[in-house]
């Protein structure tokens, strides 16, 4: 793809990312509580304080100023101080962001790793009993409560059978030097597999769970694309050719048959996102996601604003990238 | 399956019903479907009824029966069926009334949003120029926003509460018929018969609504089915993080994090609500899958 | 007596359908010689496309071959195992598709398309499978000239979709007889294209044909094709032969009432005064057909004997025609 286009393609971002970021301030304004006084808790100040404080954080400011000093600081990364943790909020963010990547990564990883193969081979053997089970199976991961699902799976798993942790990410003595802060990767690159299997087995129930509605949704679509693609002509014409079915299926229909697949990944990954929030709350999670649930509660709005448009951010990033990827694997669509 | 016949070789016994009609008898004709159909609509019987059904009043606590088992095991009582929870309240008699929050907020959420999303689709697709412009920004930017983000941050904003999750999922759901409608629209507007009553006079509001809303109907329908599935879901997550309805209302989800904390001995707590939503989500979501099935045209003969 | 590459007989070919039993192909028989060219033509319906894909190997459930033996260079066909089937397919007899837009994959080059194939079959390549890579992707060029695609070199390694109409008709023809193969069958291959690329596509096909010593079978509806490039003609209806032999004998005379009927169909340029006569009446469904003529609802000439399993009848100079009473009422006006 050319350069040029890419780039167009990137500017028309902007009004959107635009547009997002005016609603988070517009959510900010009518959000309730006057935000110095929550700052300052119990303490007693002069009122020469109080308002140079207001004046510091620009509250005194008119609105589409105070949106253009929101943007200029979002843009360095400034979101103010978390009340809860008497941080930036930003540090606070960062310090829990790898871990919620770490979970999404993995979902995501799991849900392709599961789907695919199940997908065509549903759509292969078509209404044979593995097509039927995974029908099935596909109807009740979207259906089932996450939440729900999660707990199960702990009672079952965690406290019955004790084969897996009950929560958390990993126990203490699992402490690795990051690298690239995702601890499974870390504790490999560090040669500490015992750190490696800990990591693991905290890993695997969170990921099912956050990965199964997600793995569901892409059977069902790489059966159906595969199905399609099976039907075609020229999957005819290559066995007209007297090429091997297994060449003839990875050759020549997989290709076609994944591009459904990986674009519909794109765009769930950012479902993943929201997703987080309840897996890292049953699970104990250490991640983004919990940490924006424990902040509704102590009402930590900065907190909430920087995630909830750092989110959106990420989100419409996301789904630019789905769209490339879509026009880089079809041949056909002219850029 | 038989073929459908419309005519017969001589002009003799035509029968004439809209493709919508057609496709709605296909749709009644798979029995999976009308069974988790019968299901779906209990559910909602059970969610009007229920001060009739349930046996007891949802909120009526007493510390004596605090964590009764389940009938049929020891210790359980039959008048409790599925046993009482931390409270002393009896869970079959919450489990009912939850199915209230449940649906009305599954349905009110998609009625509000798919008649916004209507008009707005059709507006955009119809009228076009600056209208569709407004719109389809809009629209774009709403999507930039995951879902459960989204509801969340107004809920922050607004504090939780029945009346506010509506709102706060409303606000987004809308997006989804708007931008079915305005495809369908788009895809509609040139077509004959739409151009015929332009030349007979009708005024752009007539078009939108009698010419072309009709032949949009059975996307949205699909699609409304699909999404009622998914606000269920939405509504008890956020029950469950305890940002949806508040005690004394119960929701199901909310039914399910009280309990966790017993999981490991008292498992009927959270256990039967979960069970609840499953099969409530379940059934609409084959009901949805069958619409999908009997209204796609790739599907007949 | 002329060297025998394909000999069908009696073939049947059902499809076990929802609705019952589909006999699309109902004992057809015929036979193809060395070099020469046959037309076989139908409507849709015909069987005529199915009996073929019964040829390649290709009928997949719910279809089955339910009778009959298909005779390749001496070999059965019927009852071959898949692997032996899959070294006959590309290789020894070819097909080309009626649409070359979906035909070919449009994920790869044109190149990727008849390389693969001779990296299937030909056992001419040699050394690694890097050399063998390029041995081929020449041979591939030298495909794309002979069917004529203009600056081949530099076409190599477009897709599918960057080439017109005709030109991928071309591209698929290439890839047919990529590895040489003894018999060619073209299923349509004119209908979706315009009638000067026709024109073009079937020269080429006469022109390959005659370098190569190869057996040609052009699937067509189209009787004006046949006329002009085929040696011999079959015109199957309802999933039966009804009529063949050589044809020009074919179309000067034509026997069968179907045949007849298809002639004077054809609108005619010389005789602008004349009426078009289409055939009253429509194909038969292919399900639970009684021991008739299936041509009988349509036929003018239609008598209570006709009521009776029909046989194919000789009627001199190598024609043969499923009809009690040939031939009547006045020929063609060709």
């Amino acid at each position: 793809m050319g350069l040029g286009k890419f780039i167009e393609r990137l500017l028309q971002l902007i009004p959107v990312l635009l547009g997002v970021s005016i609603i988070v301030f517009v959510m900010m304004l009518f959000t309730p509580g006057d935000p110095v006084a929550i700052m300052l808790g119990d303490q007693h100040v002069t009122e020469e304080l109080e308002n140079a404080l207001r004046h510091d954080m620009g509250l005194d400011l008119p609105p589409h100023q105070r949106f253009f000093k929101f943007l200029s600081n979002a843009l360095t990364l400034d979101f103010g101080l978390s009340y809860y943790h008497r941080q930036p909020v930003w540090d606070v963010i960062a310090s829990r962001l790898p871990a919620t990547i770490e979970l999404s990564l993995a979902a995501l990883v799991f849900a392709l790793v599961v789907s695919i193969p199940l997908g065509v081979l549903a759509a292969v053997h078509k209404n044979s009993l593995l097509d039927r089970i995974a029908t099935v199976t596909s109807l009740f991961g979207v259906s089932l409560p996450g939440f729900w699902f999660g707990i199960l799976l702990i009672i079952f798993f965690a406290v019955n059978m004790h084969w897996l942790p009950v929560a958390g990410r990993a126990g203490f003595e699992s402490e690795v030097a990051p690298i690239t802060h995702l601890l499974l990767i870390d504790s490999l690159l560090r040669g500490r597999i015992d750190a490696f299997w800990d990591a693991l087995r905290h890993l695997i129930l969170p990921t099912i769970t956050l990965g199964l509605p997600m793995a569901s949704i892409l059977t069902r679509v790489t059966r159906a694309s595969m199905l399609d693609v099976l039907n075609r002509d020229y999957i005819t014409f290559a066995e007209a050719k007297g090429l091997s079915k297994t060449k003839i299926l990875i050759k020549h229909a997989l290709k076609n048959a994944l591009i459904p697949t990986v674009t519909v990944a794109a765009i769930e990954t950012g479902s993943l996102l929201g997703g987080n929030m309840v897996v890292e709350t049953v699970f104990g999670w250490p991640g983004l996601g919990r940490l924006v649930v424990e902040s509704i509660f102590v009402r930590n709005y900065p907190l909430i604003q920087a995630a909830v448009l750092f989110y959106a951010v990420t989100y419409v990033m996301l789904n630019f990238f789905a769209d490339i990827l879509y026009t880089m694997l079809n041949p056909r669509v002219k850029l | 399956m038989t073929t459908v016949t419309y005519w017969t070789g001589d002009a003799g016994t035509a029968k004439s019903e809209t493709l919508f009609q057609r496709n709605m008898k296909l749709f009644a004709s798979s029995r999976l479907s009308m069974f988790f159909l019968f299901i779906t609509l209990g559910f909602v019987f059970m969610a009007i009824a229920a001060p009739l059904i349930a046996p007891h009043d949802p909120s009526d606590a007493d510390l004596f029966r605090r964590l009764l088992p389940p009938a049929w095991m020891d210790g359980g009582d039959w008048s409790f069926p599925l046993g009482c929870d931390a409270l002393g309240r009896d869970i079959l008699s919450r489990i009912i009334f939850g199915s209230r929050v449940s649906i009305f907020i599954g349905v009110t959420v998609i009625l509000v949003a798919t008649t916004i999303g209507v008009l707005a689709g059709l507006a955009a697709g119809y009228l076009r120029g600056w209208v569709d412009i407004v719109i389809s920004r809009l629209v774009d930017i709403l999507l930039g926003f995951p879902y459960l983000i989204f509801a969340i941050a107004l809920i922050a904003m607004t504090g939780p509460g029945l009346q506010n999750i509506v709102l706060a999922l409303a606000y987004k759901e809308w997006v989804i018929p708007c931008r079915v409608v305005r495809g369908e629209t788009l895809a509609t507007s040139g077509v004959e018969y739409v151009e015929a009553a332009r030349a007979m006079g009708a005024s752009k509001s007539d078009i939108m609504l009698r010419e072309i809303l009709p032949n949009i109907l059975s996307p949205v329908l699909v699609v409304s089915t699909v999404r009622m599935a998914h606000v269920i879901i939405l509504e008890a997550s956020l029950s469950f993080l305890g940002l949806g309805v508040q005690p004394p209302m119960a929701s199901w989800g909310s039914m399910v994090a009280d309990g966790r904390s017993f999981m490991l001995q008292e498992w009927w707590l959270s256990t039967f609500p979960g069970l609840a939503i499953l099969l409530l989500v379940l059934s609409i979501n084959v009901v949805s899958q069958g619409l999908r099935d009997a209204f796609d045209p790739r599907f007949h003969d | 007596m002329k060297d025998t590459v394909l000999q069908i007989r009696d073939l049947k070919t059902c499809f076990d359908t929802r609705d019952g039993m589909v006999t699309a192909v109902d004992g057809v028989s015929l036979s193809l010689g060395r070099g020469e060219c046959l037309g076989v033509v139908g409507e849709s319906g015909s069987g005529k496309s199915v009996t073929f894909a019964s040829v390649m190997g290709l009928v997949k459930n719910p279809g089955f071959i339910a009778k009959g033996s298909i005779n390749f260079e001496g070999r059965e066909l019927v009852g071959l195992d898949p692997k032996n089937y899959r070294k006959l397919r590309g290789k020894e007899i070819a097909m080309t598709m009626q649409d070359a837009q979906t035909a070919l994959n449009p994920a790869y080059t044109v190149s990727n398309q008849i390389i693969e194939v001779l990296l299937a079959h030909d056992e001419t390549l040699s050394g690694s499978r890097k050399a063998q890579r390029r041995q081929a992707r020449q041979q591939a060029l030298e495909m794309l000239q002979l069917v004529g695609i203009p600056s081949a070199e530099t076409r190599l390694d477009d897709y599918p979709h960057q080439f017109s109409g005709g030109m991928r008709q071309r591209v698929m023809i290439a890839i047919a007889l990529a590895c040489k193969p003894k018999l060619l069958i073209a299923d349509e291959p004119t209908t979706a294209l315009d009638v000067t690329i026709q024109a073009q596509v079937l020269e080429l096909i006469a022109d390959i044909r005659d370098k190569l010593g190869m057996s040609v079978i052009l699937i067509t509806h189209d009787l004006g094709v046949v006329a002009e490039y085929c040696d011999n003609v079959v015109v199957m209806y309802a999933g039966q032969v009804v009529e063949n032999g050589p044809t020009g004998a074919v179309i000067a005379t034509p026997q069968h009432p179907y045949t007849q009927g298809l002639l004077r169909s054809i609108p005619r340029l010389s005789d602008l005064s004349r009426r078009i006569e289409p055939i009253k009446g429509t194909v038969p469904e292919l399900i639970d057909l009684p021991d008739q003529c299936r041509f009988m609802d349509r036929c003018t000439r239609a008598q209570a004997s006709c009521r009776d399993l029909i046989a194919m009848q000789d009627c001199g100079a190598g024609r043969q025609v499923r009809c009690i009473a040939p031939g009547l009422a006045g020929g063609s006006d060709v």
